[in-house]
């Protein structure tokens, strides 16, 4: 700025240099979360670099084989944007009860019966209302069921004084279970013997690729759902309420807000999305609803949630990135003779380095707004 | 660019492998001179390829023919049943130049494997797991299979020796009729022995769940069962589990001796090496790769462990003797009279079932003798 203010043949850029203030300001505020994450995910490679020289192998041709794998070809950006879809609604399932400051990790027993749900309700169906009513359908089911089954976390935890992130997860467990209870039961197949699975959707009955690409319609709608999410938290009041809730519980019940509506609201919005999650895995990929539901969809989606900083917005490229990750794994196995826990170590790694980085918000004076008001 | 910076030799054989395999995968078939050159094939396990169990007994098999001339592997470990599988496969296809893939896990047939099969015309499939139909799966697709049940048979043999209590037990994942046909061979071997031993089994409810697994074999072994088998994916946590408390150990999919050391008295293996290098035999010299292929241990898909130091004299006489017969192909594990555990007659006496007869691959029952339910 004194260069500027000095130089007179940039009198100027000086000038507008004050109109520029209120864009630095805001910059300054947008640009911690940027930076900092960023220097977290620099400093996560660069200590994955150590542990793959360690084994001794090059950190060079790994990055060169992730790029490839991830990013580098049309094929390659099409395979981690298919991976990222499911992720971008479990990742929403975390992020949104997170505002509120409840750790929810059960994501996955919503998606595992939010997907029972939809082929259940799929049925009767099925020949006799056009693919799009019968996607309602489902996908209304999905939300119902995933929703209640997230939303009584949130109820447990603000009626009856539950730990939250335990009892999600507890019931992710017996989501599980229920799911196997009704595709080995009540919703079973009799045709499939050694999987058991409920009747497959047929072929035209399938929620389809995006047009000309390789790639589901689970990654738009999980788009749309992160941008709806944010519009929910940024813009709306209920989102605003559910931030002071998050920021401060006591403040926000004198203020008489609606601290338990709130958090079942919440939790229950949240479980709609993982359920969703679920309806789009049997619409879009498995055709039935059998145990290859439970695929991690919802554990992984906490680590995203983590990485965007329960930011709806940010989920969408921590998704994709995270896809990018997965889909470059498995190169990294067949090119560097490498076991698939090297992506695991990776994922470890840059998690524990962006939370410990969490610790560096408002240490830097740069990116304090007030900075770039005065001079 | 980034093939070009990280060409070393061995990429560039993979890459040249790869052009080659492309140039002639229309005639793969057809023109063993190049085939024999040059053909990438390509494994995916869902579980990791060291588990004592289902994926290292098919990894064991790739490394057979990872040795044989003009061959290049390329596997994925720890892919789940869902599109993920999909894009692994596809990615083989695409970064690597597979042309001949084995996607091992039983959920990988449909839909995954035959949505990629449907794509990817030119490229063979061959999935384990006895699923493929004629004319309902498409003709770059099949299955292999192994009649396992007569290793457990045998397994059973050596129990019936071994066991004091006259208790022997099974963790099994799930009542389907892989697990059933296992279970009641294992028991019927026994009973060949002893007509009075019974077998109690649990079932874990998943495919690979290790804590269940423990309590499981905990469980079976508090209640008096003094030899133990499994059918779960990896029986490392059974096999550990019931030597470290000293019962006896029968083993599944691979040899877990050095985990139940003199505990161990034999084991149901699978001898995948033989079927893949008959595959890769056939598409070298440009015979056709068959479509449903199934055998049993005289057709050498199965083998069993060495007998184990706790077999007696006696026990490993009879042993032999029943392998003898198996191998003759004179031998019925499942002939009847035989009752199920609710006193229905489920074989009648004029029957004895061959191992590929069609009856038995809807087993829904748990023979006389067995202490469980399948539901």
């Amino acid at each position: 700025m004194t260069v500027e203010a000095n130089d007179p043949g940039l009198s100027v850029a000086a000038g507008s240099g004050a109109s520029l203030r209120p864009l630095l300001e805001w910059l300054a505020r947008r640009a911690e979360p940027v930076v900092i994450g960023l220097v977290a995910i620099l400093i996560g490679l660069a200590l994955f670099s150590l542990f793959i020289l360690a084994i001794g192998k090059s950190p060079i041709t790994l990055f060169q084989l992730m790029y490839t794998g991830g990013f580098g070809s049309w094929f390659s950006i099409q395979n981690s944007l298919s991976r990222a879809a499911p992720l971008l609604l479990t990742a929403l399932c975390v992020a949104l009860p997170a505002r509120l400051g409840l750790v929810i990790i059960g994501a996955e027993g919503a998606v595992v019966l939010g997907g029972v749900a939809a082929a259940a309700s799929a049925m009767p169906f099925v020949g006799i209302v056009p693919p799009v009513v019968l996607f309602l359908f489902m996908g209304f089911a999905a939300v119902v069921v995933g929703g209640i089954w997230i939303g009584l976390a949130g109820f447990l935890r603000h009626y009856r004084g539950v730990n939250e992130t335990i009892s999600s997860l507890l019931l992710a467990y017996i989501a599980i279970a229920l799911m196997n209870q009704f595709v080995e039961g009540l919703l079973r197949d009799p045709a499939s013997l050694n999987k058991p699975s409920t009747k497959p959707l047929p072929k035209d009955y399938m929620l389809g690729q995006i047009p000309g690409m390789d790639v589901h319609w689970g990654l738009v709608i999980g788009v749309v759902a992160c941008i709806l999410s944010w519009v929910l938290i940024e813009i709306t009041s209920f989102g605003f309420a559910a931030r002071i809730a998050g920021g401060n519980v006591r403040a926000a019940q004198i203020q008489g807000l609606p601290v338990g509506k709130l958090i079942v609201g919440f939790t229950g919005i949240a479980g709609g999305f993982a359920g969703l999650a679920g309806m789009i895995e049997v619409a879009a990929v498995q055709g039935s609803a059998n145990a290859s539901l439970a695929a991690g969809y919802g554990y992984t989606g906490i680590l995203v949630a983590f990485l965007a900083r329960h930011n709806p917005l940010a989920i969408i490229p921590v998704a994709i990135l995270l896809g990018g990750i997965s889909a470059s794994g498995g190169l990294i196995q067949r090119r560097m003779g490498l076991p698939d826990a090297t992506v695991l170590v990776l994922q470890g790694t840059l998690f524990i380095v962006i939370l410990f980085c969490e610790t560096f918000y408002g240490r830097f004076k740069i990116f304090n707004p007030d900075l770039w008001k005065r001079s | 660019m980034t093939k070009l910076l990280s060409m070393n030799r061995r990429n560039f054989l993979q890459a040249s492998a790869a052009g080659l395999a492309a140039g002639v995968a229309p005639g793969l078939i057809g023109s063993p001179a190049l085939a024999q050159t040059a053909l990438t094939v390509g494994f995916i396990y869902v579980g990791p390829k060291d588990d004592y169990g289902y994926n290292q007994a098919h990894a064991e098999g790739a490394a057979v023919i990872k040795k044989m001339p003009g061959i290049t592997l390329v596997e994925e470990e720890n892919v789940p049943e869902t599109v993920d599988v999909q894009k692994t496969m596809a990615s083989m296809i695409n970064l690597d130049g597979a042309t001949l893939l084995f996607p091992t896990s039983f959920g990988y047939f449909d839909p995954h494997m035959l949505a990629l099969a449907a794509k990817y015309p030119k490229i063979q499939f061959r999935h384990c797991g006895g699923l493929w139909t004629e004319g309902k799966n498409p003709a770059n697709t099949g299955s292999y299979f192994g009649y396992i049940f007569q290793g457990q048979y045998l397994n059973g043999v050596t129990a019936g020796y071994a066991s004091k209590s006259k208790k022997i037990g099974f963790v099994a994942a799930k009542p389907i009729p892989q697990v059933l046909q296992n279970i009641n061979a294992f028991l019927l071997g026994a009973r060949s022995v002893d007509p009075t031993i019974t077998c109690q089994v649990i079932f874990t409810g998943e495919w690979s769940l290790a804590v269940k697994e423990a309590e499981a074999t905990n469980a079976l072994v508090d209640q008096g069962a003094d030899v133990i088998t499994c059918h779960v994916d990896s029986p490392k946590v059974v096999a550990e589990t019931a030597a470290g408390r000293g019962a006896f150990v029968c083993g599944y999919h691979a040899n877990q001796s050095a985990l139940a050391k003199d505990k161990y008295l034999t084991g149901a293996e699978w001898a995948w090496g033989n079927v893949y290098t008959n595959f890769i035999k056939a598409a070298q010299s440009g015979g056709k790769l068959g479509n449903f292929v199934r055998g049993g241990l005289k057709d050498g898909f199965v083998k069993m462990s060495p007998l184990g130091p706790a077999v007696s004299a006696e026990g490993r006489k009879k042993f032999e003797a029943t392998l003898a017969e198996i191998m003759a192909g004179k031998f019925s594990v499942f002939k009847g009279p035989i009752k199920d555990n609710k006193g229905n007659v489920v074989i009648t006496a004029d029957k004895a079932y061959a191992e590929d007869a069609i009856d038995l691959e809807s087993m829904a029952y748990l023979v006389e003798g067995v202490v469980g339910s399948t539901s």
